[in-house]
């Protein structure tokens, strides 16, 4: 089948989460894309869980899996002093390089944009740091895990009355791969318009202020500081999270308008408490929430999530049902769109891989080769794909340049 | 570098960050609003916190790089006006409910008739198709249909999702790199396409690691506060530590990555006698993460958490850029407009607003391109603000024509 990046070739140098997770919307959309990493220093996920069986190995990792379907995996120790000879013809043959490595760490390999174009001058350099690679924070190390608190996201997570709570995970890292895709597709059309190529400094940090910029507006316009609210709305109440019966199930609900809480109240039977002056606004509900969210607390609880969500969408109310982990495997429509396609990784097994959350009608994204073991294509990507003659492959192989 | 290309928007909150993203890279973004503005120009926060079509800051924030235009399209003058418009349009990003268009007859398939190079992109909670494509969403129902917020919040209280909205920005984000993967296709092979993007998809990325938990090991992640889970499978760290006013992200990584970091705090302690004897004879190298135990991440976070709670949050990041060590202050806003990182990098726009008198700050590019300089170039129109230049000056309407135009509340 067709592939809207067919023909597109990348060689990704980068690693851990926002690098990897870029080009994989490439990757997923047909573009031949080489994961170079080292045996003297593995792309960090592969050492990061969940693990087959719980137990740890540099090919057992589902985190490095779902970032790098549909590449291949190449080890190049960079530090060898005859690497130069493979990395010319990787970067000759590339549309576009790739990298998360500190400030200045590619310029030492030999690996600048500079240095890039003079191999190949209409080369696309993108690198994806935490900070950018200017100022005088560049150098700060760190992971998504510690930059979501910096770029403002953990300050806005959880409840008024106590410490923050966590956003999940590397949560930056979730945010920078999508303006990084769609800026390195700018870059290529514009390539291909001009025939010029050009450098890409993606700080994670001003892609995550991004996600924030009304709240940001709202201090240099009114030096508002903005906190965390809980699962509170300015804008309505009823709003956020109700126990549901089965332990710790929860539903969501979430009412803005007076046709919205009465077909509220009708779902829920219309009890005589709803009819209280103090419910009878939508000033008088935000007014009264604390007691709000008690009595509708009280009525989710003698039910499924499921079941108050299929009665509150019945009568056209917001509702969802806080899922697990395991529940989004199971959701009817991730299902119907095929969010998670499955594949035989050679020593996890059978396991799943995540899409893109859009499909292209013509074109939608495949997975179809599953994450590589570290080194799995070396000698492929070499011979096959950058015809390199096999005695030279074996020479730099002997000489340790593929460790 | 997007600048031959027009893109229509017709979208509401849940699409605008799609068109500012490729209007901040270049392309001609038209803003189509109803008559009378759109409905999410009511969204806060306001200007000076005065409730206001002209002067909310989700508005602003979202809308930059756009002309905006007022046009009803469900009217048979209006349609006919968009479709002129599609004609000379490469993109247009919607975000109504599955099936509006259709009804109205400007579908993808009529607007793909019309022009057969189009790019459509749709952004709605759950996608076009499916059990739940007609579900009524918000932000919060999205969020904790991605997983996402199940993962949040204190063990003894409900989940939580970020206090401020962030489901349509990542649905935003992810239209924009969908829709610029078909525009690569279109150009190479002349044909357009329907992007279909869905905003649970779109913010389940989010949850990262967490799926694959249940995948493979059968474990269901939850809550914890402050603590991190999910990086080691065996304890929780403490990422979050309470500091002299306020709080700092710090977190015990193990191995070649976390030992210089860890070395490094464990000196500073030492420095100012506060180091305990096993963090100094510790060797971090070997510290396994994924054999770590709670007692050992729980023995380690005393002395730290002293520590921490002698210093500012300020202090720390200083110490912390200083030595190499991987902390930061658990930013505020403020924290945010005050960091030199960001204002060495001229990230911060001035952008003339003459309609209240004054420059507002904006937050700036999200990338720096070595080809081109991404910027603001227009502040977020207003209602109708571009109608005159676009339905006159470049549908070549008469005066008269536009007169009408209004009065049959078209436009």
């Amino acid at each position: 089948m067709k592939q809207a990046l067919d023909g597109i070739k990348v060689a990704d140098f980068s690693w851990i989460g926002a690098g990897p997770w870029t080009i994989k919307y490439l990757a997923d959309h047909g573009a031949q894309v080489i994961h170079v990493e080292s045996a003297t220093r593995p792309d960090l996920l592969r050492s990061t869980p969940p693990y087959k069986d719980s137990i740890p190995g540099l090919n057992r990792s589902a985190y490095f899996a779902i970032y790098n379907d549909n590449k291949y995996g190449m080890s190049l120790n960079l530090n060898h002093h005859q690497v130069m000879t493979v990395v010319k013809r990787i970067v000759a043959w590339a549309d576009i390089v790739a990298e998360s490595f500190g400030p200045g760490r590619m310029k030492k390999w030999g690996l600048g944009y500079e240095q890039l174009k003079e191999i190949r001058p209409d080369i696309i350099m993108f690198s994806s740091t935490q900070q950018g690679q200017t100022g005088p924070h560049r150098d700060q190390p760190g992971f998504g895990t510690q930059l979501t608190s910096l770029a403002g996201f953990t300050h806005l997570t959880g409840w008024p009355d106590r410490p923050p709570a966590l956003p999940y995970g590397a949560y930056t890292d979730s945010i920078a791969p999508k303006f990084g895709a769609a800026a390195i597709m700018a870059a290529l059309d514009y390539r291909r318009r001009t025939g010029k190529g050009q450098y890409l400094d993606l700080s994670q940090y001003e892609t995550g202020c991004q996600f924030l910029a009304p709240l940001i507006l709202d201090y240099t316009t009114s030096q508002k500081i903005a906190n965390r609210i809980g699962n509170r709305s300015p804008y309505g109440a009823p709003h956020g999270a109700y126990p549901c019966r089965g332990g710790d199930k929860w539903c969501v609900i979430a009412i803005f308008t007076d046709k919205e809480w009465e077909s509220l109240c009708q779902a829920m039977g219309n009890p005589p408490w709803t009819k209280e002056a103090r419910f009878g606004s939508s000033v008088g509900r935000k007014n009264n929430q604390d007691e709000l969210d008690k009595l509708i607390g009280g009525w989710t609880i003698n039910f499924t999530a499921e079941e108050i969500v299929a009665k509150l969408q019945a009568a056209k109310v917001a509702a969802g049902i806080v899922e697990t982990s395991e529940e989004v495997y199971l959701d009817p429509q991730l299902r119907h769109r095929h969010y998670f396609e499955e594949l035989e990784h050679p020593e996890i097994g059978r396991h799943s891989y995540p899409r893109p959350g859009f499909r292209l009608s013509k074109t939608p994204s495949q997975i179809h080769l599953p994450a590589p073991c570290l080194g799995e294509h070396t000698e492929y990507v070499c011979t096959k794909i950058l015809g390199m003659p096999d005695e030279e492959f074996v020479d730099l192989l002997n000489k340790g340049v593929f460790e | 570098m997007l600048s031959p290309y027009r893109v229509l928007d017709l979208t509401d909150e849940k699409g605008f960050l799609c068109a500012k993203i490729l209007g901040d890279l270049g392309a001609d973004v038209i803003k189509i609003e109803q008559p009378g503005g759109d409905p999410s120009r009511g969204i806060g926060p306001f200007y000076h916190d005065i409730p206001h079509s002209e002067r909310s800051l989700y508005w602003f924030a979202y809308n930059t790089n756009k002309r905006g235009i007022t046009l009803n399209i469900k009217t048979p003058q209006g349609k006919e006006i968009l479709k002129q418009l599609v004609k000379r349009a490469h993109f247009i990003v919607e975000s109504f409910t599955p099936g509006y268009l259709d009804n109205l007859k400007l579908g993808y398939k009529a607007l793909n008739e019309i022009n057969p190079q189009i790019i459509l992109t749709s952004i709605t909670p759950f996608g076009q198709t499916g059990p739940h494509s007609k579900y009524k969403a918000s932000d919060i129902v999205t969020v904790a249909a991605s997983g996402l917020m199940y993962l949040c919040g204190d063990p003894d209280r409900p989940p939580v999702h970020t206090s401020f909205p962030q489901s349509y920005l990542h649905a935003g984000a992810e239209a924009a790199a969908g829709t610029m993967i078909a525009h690569y296709y279109r150009e190479l092979s002349g044909e357009g396409q329907w992007v279909d993007v869905s905003i649970q998809e779109s913010t389940l990325g989010a949850t990262m690691n967490a799926p694959s938990f249940w995948d493979l090991n059968q474990v269901i992640l939850e809550r914890a506060g402050p603590f991190r889970v999910g990086l080691s499978s065996q304890a929780r760290q403490r990422l979050i530590w309470e500091c002299r006013d306020g709080y700092v992200a710090f977190a015990i990584f193990g191995g070649a990555f976390g030992a210089p970091t860890n070395r490094a705090l464990v000196k500073w302690m030492d420095s100012e006698g506060m180091a305990s004897q096993d963090l100094l004879m510790m060797d971090w190298e070997s510290f396994d993460m994924a054999t770590a135990t709670q007692q050992q991440f729980d023995h380690f976070a005393q002395p730290i958490s002293k520590f921490f709670l002698l210093h500012s949050k300020r202090e720390l990041y200083h110490g912390a850029i200083d030595r190499g060590i991987m902390l930061c202050p658990v930013a505020t806003i403020e924290d945010i407009v005050d960091d030199p990182q960001l204002r060495a990098r001229d990230f911060w726009e001035e952008v003339e607003h003459a309609e209240v008198g004054t420059a507002i700050t904006y937050p700036g590019a999200f990338i720096k391109p070595s080809d081109m300089c991404v910027k603001i170039r227009r502040r977020a129109p207003m209602v109708g603000e571009h109608n005159e230049e676009i339905y006159g000056g470049e549908l070549g309407l008469s005066e008269q024509e536009l007169a009408h135009l209004r009065q049959d509340r078209v436009i």
